[in-house]
């Protein structure tokens, strides 16, 4: 089983639900899919995140003084509005939950495969 | 092409998707059959070309490959299942393709053709490790270096292996998708070879593979639809003149054209068009089906032509389509109707030099010969070949001395 990270990628100024209807059929679509990962043993890990307004840069490097300053990191019209790390067969299976993503939150989904997860260890 | 070449390339993609199958690996396979092919190039010339060289190719590759993973020590228990699966199927000499062989062979089209990868990536695997050609064969079909191809096709297996992309066939629901995929790739690879003479050698690769294709997935009228495309286009060839000038359909010597190539692609049209599946391809090859139906251009049937392009556009609603559309019902409702159609994707394909060359050719034909021969020069500017360049000046030239005539 390999696992991959399906970052959501939300426009400026998109279409969030914007009615109480709207907002109610949003949260519906999610709850199901994601009531379905787990099922499939396919869900690892998921979240929504602040917006970019809200993110903190930190800077410098090894042995380097570290500087803080206001984020985001990259000045972009998209950016990660939230994400799922999943269980997934291969590709194929990791493209079909992030179809699935794609028509629940209404957002695109970039898909990713992990070359390691874990814990760093010394054996490694 | 000599003999050892020829069975290179045949037995090439087939040695390749079986190793992949066994070893679960693209890479090691490449090399694994890259060295069974050294092996046979010292031994061929010799020894002759043994009856089944896909078989022989597979067998050496095989030894080869588990000689390789067995000195991997996570590898060996596999190299072991491997070795004993190979002791029982002995020298697999038979000379038809076998269902799970057959299977092999599409799996390696599918994932060298997989959407995750892009467009370059589909291509240089797919003449790399299916169509067999060397690396520097399809770098110089695609006109960049040996190390720039080198590191394309690097990439592209490292995402393969990365992300996992599975090594198999896509099932029912998924093949019509990634069938499309899969024909685009060929037909890119036919038209590389179309446009430029010193690539028709990738002509004859991709019609070699669809014609595989088909054989692979005869139900899918698609396919048949786009190697019947290759066919008649191929059969025209011989008439659009040796060192590569541009003659147009209406000026070529029909004598030359191909007839068995004709009678090829015609019967596969019609049992595309009696199955009544009928996908942008299969209208395409119709359209040419009725082009090389005429015996002089004169007796062309346009009427039906335009039926099938109204077809087509409302399957594949492109510029390009609208603009082969136009040129169609320019024969049937005048060059006036034509220039109509052509305003509508002129901001789209502004440019594109065939949108210029069909506008001077509908503005010649109304004696418009100024504007005519202004379109042909801008054409000549976009043109992307030399040999269209040429022709194009060629025809502002003509219409400037038209014009000096009613002068």
């Amino acid at each position: 089983m390999n696992q991959y990270l399906l970052s959501v990628y939300e426009a400026e100024g998109n279409s969030a639900p914007s009615t109480p209807e709207e907002m109610q059929a949003f949260m519906g679509r999610v709850i199901a899919l994601e009531e379905e990962m787990d099922r499939a043993g396919a869900f690892v890990f998921g979240g929504a995140l602040h917006g970019p307004d809200a993110a903190t840069v930190v800077r410098g490097g090894t042995g380097l003084e570290k500087v803080t300053t206001d984020g985001p990191f990259v000045e972009t019209k998209e950016h990660i509005g939230g994400f799922y790390i999943i269980n997934a067969e291969d590709l194929d299976a990791a493209l079909a939950w992030a179809e699935k993503v794609v028509e629940a939150i209404n957002h695109d989904i970039e898909v990713r495969p992990f070359r390691a997860t874990g814990r760093v260890r010394a054996d490694h | 092409m000599d003999d050892v070449e020829r069975s290179y390339r045949e037995a090439h993609g087939q040695a390749v998707a079986t190793l992949a199958r066994l070893f679960g690996d693209i890479t090691l396979a490449e090399d694994a059959v890259q060295d069974a092919f050294v092996t046979a190039m010292d031994r061929w010339p010799r020894d002759g070309v043994p009856d089944n060289p896909a078989g022989w190719i597979v067998t050496t590759a095989r030894n080869r490959a588990v000689d390789v993973v067995r000195r991997n020590r996570r590898g060996r228990e596999l190299a072991e299942g491997i070795a004993s699966d190979r002791l029982r199927a002995g020298s697999t000499a038979d000379a038809e393709v076998p269902e799970p062989m057959r299977d092999d062979q599409l799996r390696l089209i599918f994932t060298c053709c997989h959407p995750a990868l892009r467009v370059e990536h589909q291509v240089a695997l797919t003449l790399r490790l299916v169509a067999g050609l060397t690396p520097s064969e399809v770098a110089s079909a695609f006109l960049v270096s040996e190390a720039t191809m080198a590191k394309r096709l690097v990439r592209a297996k490292y995402k393969i292996k990365a992300a996992h992309i599975p090594y198999r066939v896509p099932d029912d629901a998924e093949l019509p998708g990634r069938l499309r995929v899969v024909l685009s790739v060929l037909y890119l690879v036919y038209n590389a070879g179309a446009d430029d003479l010193n690539r028709r050698d990738l002509r004859a690769e991709a019609t070699r593979l669809t014609r595989r294709l088909v054989d692979l997935m005869p139900a899918e009228p698609e396919t048949v639809g786009l190697l019947a495309l290759m066919l008649l286009s191929d059969a025209r060839v011989p008439a659009r003149g040796g060192d590569g000038d541009v003659v147009l359909l209406k000026d070529q010597d029909r004598s030359l054209w191909d007839r068995s190539l004709i009678a090829e692609g015609q019967a596969l049209v019609l049992a595309c068009l009696r199955r009544r599946r009928l996908g942008p391809f299969q209208l395409q090859a119709a359209i040419q089906a009725l082009h090389c139906a005429a015996g002089r251009y004169e007796d062309t049937n346009w009427t039906s032509i335009v039926r099938f392009y109204d077809r087509l556009i409302a399957v594949m609603p492109t510029p390009v389509v609208a603009l082969n559309r136009a040129v169609a019902v320019t024969e049937t409702q005048g060059p006036d109707r034509g220039l109509l159609l052509l305003d509508e994707i002129s901001g789209d394909l502004a440019n594109y030099h065939p949108l210029h060359a069909a506008r001077g050719s509908m503005l010649q034909r109304l004696g418009r010969w100024e504007e005519a021969a202004e379109a042909y020069a801008r054409g000549a500017e976009l043109a992307s070949t030399e040999s269209a360049t040429r022709f194009l000046r060629g025809q502002a030239e003509l219409v400037e001395r038209g014009q000096d005539r009613t002068k």
